[in-house]
């Protein structure tokens, strides 16, 4: 063991030996990793000795959860994989809700995990847990490394299979006696999955059956999802959607990816989507689908779903088309290359009458809420933040009425500027997201607008944004309530009020407690101030603004019925 | 309907447990699973029995699929194949009755692999229709105790294909 390790193979007469915990941090830096985040245990011990001296920027979170979750945006934010550390048991467990949340979303990322030693596995030693048959659903791939020779390849692979197809998180769980064991440095070899085929390039005859169902449609309508975004597409999607005379809708991951500000954006579809948007999708003759997996969420009642068009969809899982929805012309491979083929194909159709209907839809019912009323209401609060900030900062949310809000009223115009939990719907994602995400981008102004019930859910990561002196701010649409199960409640629970109203703590004294700047706001007219001051702020700051609680998404497609049938479309007309 | 669906796999610690429980978490059901290695030591056939319509069927090939040590997935619907279970069955032999027993048990073509003074195990092997008759005609007589492998299945050689 106490043999040093030669710093260069070549020579040296002996192959190089070093401990498993060199030889993941060596991989890790390999693999291009700059920062990491995670959290200390008994039995990863051995592996922060070595990131002791690596040049890896480590970001320690309260939490696991939370260490997951700023992996995960940092992921969302840049596109390169992101990391986190857990130790064995509690830790690993804690990662579950993250992990959860970046499957569902498919980020890439790598979680490694302590476990203990290999004799004790299945003894219930101290913190030991199945961490590969716990996360093995949540995960797109995982594995438990029982030899050290095994380290460096594991791990490459890992890098692969998270960051390529359909990106997703992979787990590797590390015993420690593996960690400590000195070994060989096994030569780099190449990546060798027999069980892991991608399908990247489109097939050709498919992408000209979707070029040619292009050109003969009368109603076209773009559908785009968050995987335009994952693959990096959304220049090839304008391209298609200007070549073919498109207009486009996105989902709430798919949010970004295609500029809001230009007319053919119909925004967002489904349950919270637009009414444009969703009678674009029951009107048109063929809807273009792309990176999307038509969710309950976007869909509503299938049986009603698009009944006039024929669908095509472009998704690199095989296993998303014709999940939910009967496709008729399938297109596996990445959308960037697919899309890049497909611009070629099509030509230019004016299809006046179809543009003409869907402005009409869009004069007659564009997203709305009270303008006029005293009380401070949330999207007025979005508005106001969209104004300030000209629709340039990178926005994270938690999960509920704010998140659709959002979603509806800050007008999205580049890929990776939204960052939000789409398919598991985490609440308290927002916080330990706008983390990573301004750790991943440091000049960026990151904004996490957050309901109280979420930040409730991880406001402890306040001290890890103070610990790093990372000035996130936080724009808290402060109701009282767990607004959206609120929503619910009023209408389909009637005014049954069960367990949904909470006592909040003084988050504007919180926030102070934690050394982080806070403001509260009472009233509307101190809301576009309060604004100016929290973005001039250079730390962390938590705006708490009291909302008005009976406020409601609309419109609203309730669940199980179909996407033409919203209510709430006329909830304002009378303001 | 029943599709017959073989699973080249990595043999690797969880993969039966990954199978199972992809099986599970989507609420497919599991009609009969055998394991067995092959011909070469780092891979394992998984044969699965699935009920279910098409795209029911579909999605199960597409999620195995994604399994990352799932080499290869074929489902043997359409397609002439061999499908074969095998049993064994203990079944109740009063002394009169056993030359008719016997006499049974060659007529399906199965073995006496073991025989005490009151109860004889016979191994079965064949498509599952025969099994579930030679249970069926076993009753009469009083089934003690039955166990199966589930079925596994091979494709014919087929002229069309590999001409």
């Amino acid at each position: 063991m106490s043999s040093q390790p030669s710093p260069d193979g070549a020579h040296s007469p002996r192959p190089v030996r070093k401990p498993g915990s060199q030889i993941i941090v060596d991989t890790l830096i390999e693999q291009g990793v700059e920062v990491m985040f995670g959290y200390l245990g008994g039995v990863v011990l051995p592996l922060f000795d070595k990131l002791y001296d690596a040049p890896i920027r480590f970001i320690i979170p309260r939490h696991e959860q939370g260490g997951c979750h700023m992996a995960d945006a940092y992921a969302r934010a840049t596109g390169k994989v992101g990391v986190v550390i857990a130790t064995s048991g509690p830790g690993a467990t804690n990662l579950t809700t993250g992990l959860a949340t970046a499957m569902m979303d498919s980020t890439p990322l790598v979680a490694l995990t302590g476990q203990v030693r290999t004799e004790l596995i299945g003894n219930d030693a101290f913190q030991e847990a199945d961490t590969t048959g716990i996360t093995r659903p949540i995960t797109k791939h995982n594995v438990i490394v029982k030899d050290p020779r095994d380290l460096a390849r594991t791990i490459r692979e890992a890098f692969y299979i998270a960051r390529t197809g359909r990106p997703g998180p992979v787990l590797i769980d590390l015993p420690v006696d593996i960690q400590l064991a000195e070994t060989e440095v096994t030569p780099f070899e190449e990546i060798c999955l027999p069980g892991y085929k991608l399908r990247e390039k489109g097939h050709g005859r498919q992408i000209s059956l979707a070029a040619e169902a292009i050109n003969e449609s009368q109603r076209p309508l773009i559908y785009a999802g968050g995987g335009v975004i994952l693959s990096n597409a959304a220049m090839e999607l304008r391209a298609l959607a200007e070549k073919a005379n498109l207009p486009v809708t996105m989902t709430l991951m798919g949010l970004g990816c295609y500029d809001q500000a230009r007319p053919e954006s119909l925004d967002m579809l489904g349950m919270h989507g637009t009414a444009y948007a969703n009678y674009a999708v029951q009107k048109c003759d063929l809807i273009i689908s792309v990176g999307a997996r038509f969710d309950d969420r976007v869909t509503g009642k299938l049986k009603t779903f698009a009944p006039q068009a024929k669908i095509l969809h472009i998704d690199i899982d095989p296993a998303s088309i014709s999940k939910n929805v009967h496709v008729d012309i399938p297109v596996v491979g990445d959308a960037k290359v697919i899309l890049a083929e497909l611009s070629n194909a099509v030509e230019y159709r004016p299809r006046q009458e179809w543009f003409a209907e869907i402005a009409a839809w869009k004069a007659k019912h564009p997203l709305r809420y009270d303008t006029k009323a005293d009380i401070v209401k949330p999207q007025f609060v979005i508005e106001e933040l969209w104004r300030q900030t000209q629709g340039a900062a990178t926005i994270v949310t938690g999960v509920g009425q704010h998140q659709m809000w959002t979603a509806q009223f800050y007008r999205f115009n580049r890929p990776r500027q939204f960052i939000t939990s789409g398919g598991l719907g985490t609440m308290g994602f927002g916080l330990p997201a706008a983390i990573g995400a301004q750790v991943a981008c440091p000049d960026a102004l990151v904004v996490d607008i957050d309901g109280d019930s979420s930040f409730n859910m991880t406001l402890t990561e306040l001290s890890t944004a103070v610990m790093y002196e990372l000035p996130i701010k936080v724009c808290l649409l402060n109701n009282g309530h767990m607004g959206m199960v609120r929503q619910w409640q009023e209408l389909f629970y009637g005014k049954r009020y069960s367990c949904s109203s909470l006592k909040n703590p003084d988050f504007a004294n919180l926030a102070r407690a934690f050394g982080a700047v806070g403001y509260s706001v009472d009233r509307k007219d101190q809301v576009a101030g309060t604004i100016e001051k929290m973005l001039a702020e250079t730390r962390p700051c938590v705006v708490d603004f009291k909302v008005d609680p009976a406020e409601n998404v609309w419109p609203m497609v309730p669940a199980g019925k179909g996407l033409h049938e919203m209510d709430g479309l006329d909830a304002y007309e009378l303001a | 309907m029943k599709h017959i669906i073989s699973a080249l796999v990595q043999n690797q610690p969880g993969v039966l447990a990954h199978v199972a429980g992809m099986f599970a978490a989507r609420a497919f059901n599991i009609d009969s699973l055998a394991v067995g290695r092959t011909e070469d030591p780092t891979l394992s056939r998984m044969t699965i029995v699935v009920v279910g319509d098409d795209r029911v069927v579909e999605q199960v090939r597409k999620q195995l699929g994604k399994i990352i040590s799932v080499v290869k997935v074929q489902d043997f619907v359409g397609q002439d194949a061999v499908a074969r279970d095998l049993m064994l069955i203990s079944v109740c032999t009063p002394p009169e009755k056993r030359p008719e027993i016997l006499a049974l048990i060659e007529m399906f073509n199965a073995k006496v692999v073991d025989i005490g003074p009151k109860f004889v195990m016979v191994e079965v092997s064949g498509p599952e229709n025969k099994i579930e008759a030679f249970i069926d005609a076993c009753r009469p007589y009083g089934v003690r105790n039955v166990v199966r492998t589930g079925t596994v299945a091979m494709a014919r050689y087929s002229r069309s294909q590999n001409s």
